[in-house]
């Protein structure tokens, strides 16, 4: 885990998001924000054959929040429900690499939060 | 007035955070302590500490003393007798005890009249009258920041039956026209209540100047410890008031069924008080004396001057509020905004991204610049704002140019720490 929270994976997820973008058709759309910070977060998933097919999100947000959204839509594209369903908090946290205050550990799971609600129906 | 001898009395501000001399810029969520006040809360307990108004025995009595004495002199702080002042724990505090107490006297129609610029505070309780049909009104502001005084007329009528209004904005740093406000709150039958928090700290405020009803403040804003605040309340509407709270300190004669209370101010103060409270906000007062409120007014003006033209040299950040320093308190709030660099990815150029204020917030606490970042309790003006948070600086009698310098020079990293 690396205490610059501003590495350069940090940041180039940040500015260039991945999956950014909204989706035309989504099987869900899901949004969720964090009003304290006013942070907030959509995501588009296209679900078929028990696969996330596809998955877009917007937002605004710090680049916590926004890099961690990148990360955890390019850790879940083209997998099988039942191993999306299976990733925890400490999955995308890992994945992010940083040390995080519980400040910013709200910023970083904004994400993972909103995909969750989006697939309790699944 | 010397800063740098004002800073040797504050304790805190010796620390250094990271190595680095800590540049303390959040007075306007709570202020830093002088040694004095802190003294006064030592003394207290080590010489005085005993039951307030209940003892027969000395100590007691040297404790009632220095409670009643505190109160003396926190009124005369504001131009007020020392019975019409409640002590109670914060400004939220005071503001719900009216919601309460006064509250009840409005009925099914009723309007309260406030502005879109109030912290959380001088809502939310305001909203509770809403259950029984009473109605809040919000007055615009203009594009400046200032309070727009048209909106506020054509608002007010004969159901505004309550005007509050913050005497200074802790986002815009606007300071209002209170005593022109109260006169037309006065003439239209309403009572008028100022949300002194951000005021009593750092400017003169008179009581009877302002035309105010009631007003609140917190002493840990001015120096003074966490726990304790101030409502000040005209006499008769304080004593035609019901109780806030029931218990001890509170009443005259208890019987199994019923009570009567005790003379205004006790019959708001149920329970043992905040004694060192009391006492060591006595001792930021005296304190704040010392230095002379215009003399903190004109500090803070001069802060704020040349703050808002440090930051207005960097393009991208936007400030909100008045230009005018006289019209505005020690308070600036901003944004980086419509960043389109040539790094960040083309959909987000297009729109222009906001630089978020906690990341703001991270990278000058870097150089241990300590700013707010957040809605600063005030969502319904960050709506109005049309922006999800801003970063806040505020400045008090500790702060000087050379703080000013220290957010100027981390801010001019924050791009860089992005790369961005
Ligand atoms: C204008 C204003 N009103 C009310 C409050 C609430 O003060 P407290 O939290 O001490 O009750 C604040 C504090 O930030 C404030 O700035």
């Amino acid at each position: 885990m690396s205490n610059d929270i501003y590495m350069e994976f940090i940041l180039e997820n940040y500015r260039n998001p991945k999956n950014y973008g909204v989706m035309d058709n989504p099987t869900v759309k899901k949004s969720g924000a964090n009003p304290l910070c006013g942070d907030d977060i959509t995501i588009y998933l296209k679900i078929e054959n028990g696969k996330i097919q596809d998955i877009r999100f917007t937002g605004k947000g710090c680049a916590i929040s926004q890099a961690s959204a990148s990360i955890l839509t390019e850790m879940v594209k083209g997998k099988d429900l039942e191993y999306v369903k299976s990733l925890g908090e400490n999955d995308l946290l890992s994945a992010l690499g940083i040390e995080l205050s519980p400040a910013r550990l709200k910023c970083a799971l904004l994400s993972y939060k909103v995909l969750k609600d989006a697939l309790s129906g699944f | 007035m010397d800063v740098n001898k004002i800073r040797e009395d504050f304790p805190i501000l010796k620390r250094k955070i990271n190595g680095k001399r800590a540049v303390y810029l959040d007075s306007t969520a709570t202020s830093q302590k002088p040694r004095a006040v802190i003294d006064a809360i030592v003394n207290y307990y080590e010489n005085f500490n005993a039951n307030v108004h209940r003892g027969i025995y000395r100590l007691s009595e040297e404790a009632t003393d220095l409670y009643e004495k505190s109160r003396e002199n926190i009124g005369r702080f504001i131009g007020a007798r020392s019975d019409s002042i409640v002590f109670v724990r914060n400004t939220t505090e005071a503001l719900n005890l009216i919601s309460y107490s006064y509250g009840r006297f409005l009925n099914e129609g009723d309007e309260i009249l406030t502005t879109i610029m109030e912290h959380h505070s001088n809502i939310v309780p305001w909203q509770f009258l809403g259950r029984k049909g009473v109605k809040l009104v919000f007055t615009d502001i203009n594009e400046d920041g200032t309070l727009n005084i048209d909106d506020f007329i054509n608002k007010i009528g004969k159901r505004t039956k309550i005007v509050t209004v913050t005497h200074v904005s802790n986002v815009l740093g606007t300071i209002n026209d209170v005593r022109e406000l109260s006169k037309i709150a006065h003439d239209h039958g309403a009572i008028f209540i100022v949300d002194g928090a951000q005021s009593v700290p750092h400017m003169p405020v008179d009581v009877e100047k302002i035309g105010a009803d009631f007003l609140a403040f917190s002493g840990h804003k001015m120096l003074g410890p966490m726990g304790i605040g101030v409502l000040y309340g005209k006499r008769d509407l304080l004593e035609s008031m019901d109780p806030f709270m029931g218990g001890g300190e509170m009443i005259s004669e208890v019987h199994t069924y019923g009570s009567t209370w005790a003379d205004v101010p006790l019959k708001f103060e149920a329970g043992t008080p905040n004694v060192e409270g009391a006492v060591g906000l006595s001792a930021a007062v005296d304190y704040l004396r010392s230095i002379g409120m215009e003399e903190v007014r004109n500090h803070e003006k001069g802060l704020v001057s040349y703050s808002l033209e440090r930051l207005g040299e960097i393009n991208e950040i936007n400030i909100y509020g008045p230009r005018d320093p006289e019209k505005r308190g020690g308070v600036i709030s901003f944004n980086f905004r419509n960043i389109r660099s040539e790094r960040i990815s083309e959909h987000l150029r297009k729109e222009g991204i906001m630089i978020h204020p906690h990341d703001v917030a991270t990278i000058l606490d870097m150089d241990s610049v300590m700013v707010r970042s957040g809605h600063h309790c005030a969502q319904p003006l960050m709506e109005r704002l049309n922006i999800p948070a801003s970063s806040r600086a505020s400045f008090y009698i500790y702060n000087d140019r050379d703080d000013v310098d220290s957010l100027f020079d981390a801010l001019k990293k924050v791009r860089g720490v992005l790369k961005i």
